[in-house]
Formats: C-alpha cells, structure tokens, sequence
C-alpha cells in the first residue's frame, strides 16, 4: 500500500533536513581546501559507453549519466581541483538502492592517483559525522561502524578468492564477476567498518588506468559501507587510443547484445590527449545521506522518488 | 514480460506453476549488470521459492481472469461462492483465503482471480460494514484513559473500536489494514 503524502513527507523531513546539512558540510569540506564547484550539462549528445548502464532519451540528445566526461574536460584545460554536485539518469535503475534519478557528488585532483581520492573520501566521511555530532562510530540499522581511518583495503583478487573461491584478474568472467560481487563478496565484507575495494580485474577498469606494475588490474578502487556501495575512484587513464580502444569494444558490445546505438564521446577522447594525470571518484550521495540517518531504503532521503514524483 | 516489468504482486507462471511476487529485489554494482532477486509465493500450496533474473531476461506471466462472485457460506473449511454472472457455485479453500475471512460476510460481492477454472486469490472489498456481536460496556476509566476496547464481529473476528461502540452497531472497517473507520448509522 502506498503512504499517504502528507504524514510520509512529515515522516522524512528528518532525514531532509540533514541531506541539506550533509550537502552543506561537504561544499564547506571541499572548498575549504580550494576546489572549485562546477556545473556541467545535464542533457548531452553523447554519454560514454556502458553496457550496464542504460541512458534516458531527451529530444534525440541523453540525460546525464554521470558529469565524468565534461569534469575530465574541465582538468585537460587546466582546471586543478573541482568537484561537482549532479543529477544523474539511469534507466531501469529503481530498487531499494536505487532511483532512475539521483544525485552524485564527484571530485577530481591533477597530479593525484586513486589512493589520494580515497584518502579524501575517509576524510570527507569523518568530518561528515563529526560535523553531524556522530564521533568517529556511527550505528547504522543496529550495526556500530568504526570509521577511523585508515580504512581496511581488500583486493578485489583476494576478496573473490575468499568468498567466492576464484581469481577474477586470472580468468575474468563478466556475468559471474558481477552475481558474485552481490551474492558472495559484497555480503562478506566487515559490517563495522568501511571497506576500500581496489585493484579491478583490467576488463572492468572502465576509466582507470591500467596498474603499472600488475597490468592484469586497473587502478580502481570502490568504498563500501554497510553493505552499501558508496564511491568509485580512479586513477584516470589518459591514454587516447586506449580510451577509444576501450569504448569501440564497449559500443560494439552494446549494439550487438542490446541493439542499442553507443557514439563514441569524440570530444572528450580529443581533450585526453591533454589531460594531466590526475585521480577521480564519484559518491552516491543519496546513499550517504542514508548511512547517516540510519535507513535502509533510498526512498526515505527523497522527497519523492520515481514511484510518488 | 520482460523481468524489468516484474513487480511486487506480479503473478508469474514458472514451471507450470503460478507464483505471486511478494517480493521484488533490483540489486545491481554500479557498473555491473542488474539482478532481480524474487521472493515468491505459489498461489496454489503457499510454499515459497526464491528465484535470480539478470536483465533482458523474461518471465511468463500468468494468464488470470477476473469474475465477479458472491460468498454464500461456509462449509467445514472450504468457502462456497457463487458466480454472479453464471450462478455456478464452487468452493475456495480456507488456506487461500487468509485473513481476509475474518471480513467475509455471507452475501458479500468479491472479485475472485481464476487461472483457468482454479481459483488463485480473491480481493474482497477495501471497506466492509460488519455487526458488532458483542462489546464490553466502557467503564468509567475507559472513558477517561482507553480510546479503545475490544469488540467482537458477525464474522467472529475481533477488532478494536471506540469505546462509544454497543452491540447490535454496524461499524465501517478498512479490509486492507483490519482497522475500525467509523460507526454507520442504519435506518430502520
């Protein structure tokens, strides 16, 4: 049965009231060490391939799927440190996770690596609940989560072996890789504390760059908390024809499976040849506002949802 | 249909069998592809069964017909009602019923979802008005701390009322949360 409207927005105010002061605290975080807010557009031409990631249609043009590909832009012509607030589309996306419409908070530094984007995601989360009065240990759904940095790093290697009894960066399997990431791997990381996944196999490097000294991974890392997949880092790859190589195969995969046309983002693969190296990450926010008011549901830190809009 | 067409309440043929969604889960990495974990019911014995889709994956729907029935009585544990259009009179199992007896008066029009001639469920109507059988006269202190109390229904069933409920009172409940709505005046 559906909540009424009006005891269900009563109900939530709560938990709006601090997404606005989780929001504030975060611009107060990242412009307090001289990074710039920008805003880039909503509705493009062309978002980057992605098999598993479907885009909205506007007017022949595609909705946001992520503000990736115009912040990268904004670095390769000489912008240093920016972070940006947006909405992001995704079609079919709708769960107890999941919106179609949500909102993502990512970040770039020049001359930084994946590492660097983790160490400012432990920072972020840690002023986060002190500014929120939570100390170091929040409790989420009855379970109390250390967030003391340095957070646990497990290989995403290692945590298939353990949990699923294979390497995935030996013989990568796509389908398996992902029903065991949500059935096997995720399930078994610490509930008390946050958990910093890195090393993908180089087939889902998606963005990042290949590790120099273990070319069977890419430097991509990803922040879970609670069972909640919160943040994607990576160390950018700026390799051009590497990025077209990657995109082709990504397009011609979708078109083939799918039946789906995917146009290579020309203008963002011309800007890699002057883009300096540098680190990226992408946080769910909606999903962050959902730790630190201890819900388990996307739809309780919306003010409506794709199912009451 | 197509599994991303699945929701809570879809009804499902798998493997010959006819299943309720009473749960459907998306879970999907951020960029992996999507899993749709089903929680089901099987609409003819009530055992459950789990069951994992990925996108572009389909799944049979069941073909369900909807007839308008009247409930006529009941005999042992099964439920006789009448088809309004037909007038064919056949039982439903108590087990398939639930709760809902506990609103389900004799005469009362139900809408009875049949895969074939089986009947699969039946929605009874979201307000129903029942017969206060019996009720405990409020006492003093009832009034004053107690909005309410217990009162008992022609059908056997016992819900919470106001306190200014007497027997012989026909009262107006919400079949979908079983609570009491209002009190309804009856001309005579």
């Amino acid at each position: 049965m559906i909540e009424d409207e009006t005891p269900r927005l009563s109900r939530l105010k709560p938990n709006l009231e601090r997404r606005a002061l989780i929001e504030q605290y975060i611009r107060d975080f990242f412009t307090g060490q001289g990074f710039l807010e920008v805003e880039t557009p909503v509705r493009q031409p062309v978002v980057a391939p992605e098999l598993n990631i479907v885009p909205l249609q506007s007017e022949g043009w595609f909705l946001s799927t992520s503000p990736e590909l115009h912040m990268k832009r904004l670095l390769a012509a000489g912008y240093e440190k920016i972070f940006q607030f947006s909405r992001c589309f995704r079609k079919g996306e709708r769960g107890r996770l999941h919106n179609p419409e949500f909102t993502m908070l990512e970040w770039y530094r020049t001359g930084a690596d994946y590492h660097q984007m983790l160490h400012d995601t432990e920072a972020l989360v840690l002023t986060l609940a002190k500014r929120l009065k939570m100390g170091t240990t929040i409790c989420y759904q009855g379970r109390r989560i250390d967030l003391t940095p340095p957070w646990p790093a497990l290989s995403v290697r290692q945590a298939y072996l353990d949990a699923a009894g294979w390497d995935p960066a030996a013989c990568y399997d796509a389908a398996r890789f992902d029903d065991d990431m949500v059935t096997r791997v995720i399930p078994a990381f610490s509930p008390h504390r946050p958990t910093i996944f890195s090393d993908f196999p180089r087939e889902a490097a998606s963005l990042a760059r290949i590790k120099p000294d273990d070319p069977a991974v890419a430097e991509r890392a990803e922040v879970f908390i609670a069972g909640l997949e919160l943040a994607n880092a990576y160390s950018e790859l700026t390799d051009s024809a590497e990025q077209r190589r990657r995109f082709r195969d990504e397009s011609a995969q979708i078109e083939r499976e799918q039946g789906r046309r995917a146009a290579l983002p020309e203008r963002f693969i011309a800007s890699l040849a002057r883009l300096p190296a540098c680190g990226g990450i992408a946080l769910g926010v909606d999903r962050l506002v959902m730790l630190f008011s201890d819900t388990d549901t996307i739809d309780d830190v919306l003010a409506f949802t794709v199912d009451t809009v | 249909m197509n599994i991303e067409e699945v929701h809570k309440g879809s009804k499902l043929l798998i493997d010959g069998t006819p299943y309720n969604v009473d749960i459907a889960d998306f879970v999907k990495p951020g960029k992996g592809r999507a899993i749709y974990r089903l929680k089901l019911r099987n609409l003819l014995d009530g055992s459950n069964l789990e069951r994992t889709y990925h996108s572009g994956e389909k799944a049979d729907e069941v073909s369900i017909s909807t007839q308008e029935c009247q409930y006529l009585y009941k005999e042992d544990d099964r439920y006789i009602f009448m088809n309004s259009d037909t007038f064919e009179q056949f039982f439903i199992p108590e087990s398939l019923l639930g709760n809902k007896v506990s609103f389900l008066k004799e005469g009362t029009v139900v809408t009875v979802m049949m895969m074939g001639d089986r009947p699969l469920d039946v929605n009874i109507p979201n307000f129903v008005e029942l017969k206060v059988l019996e009720s405990a006269v409020a006492t003093r202190s009832d009034t004053v701390t107690a909005q309410m109390k217990d009162a008992v229904l022609e059908t056997g069933h016992t819900i919470g009322v106001p306190v200014f409920i007497k027997e012989g009172d026909i009262i107006k409940i919400d079949t979908r949360t079983g609570s009491y709505v209002e009190r309804v005046n009856v001309k005579k």
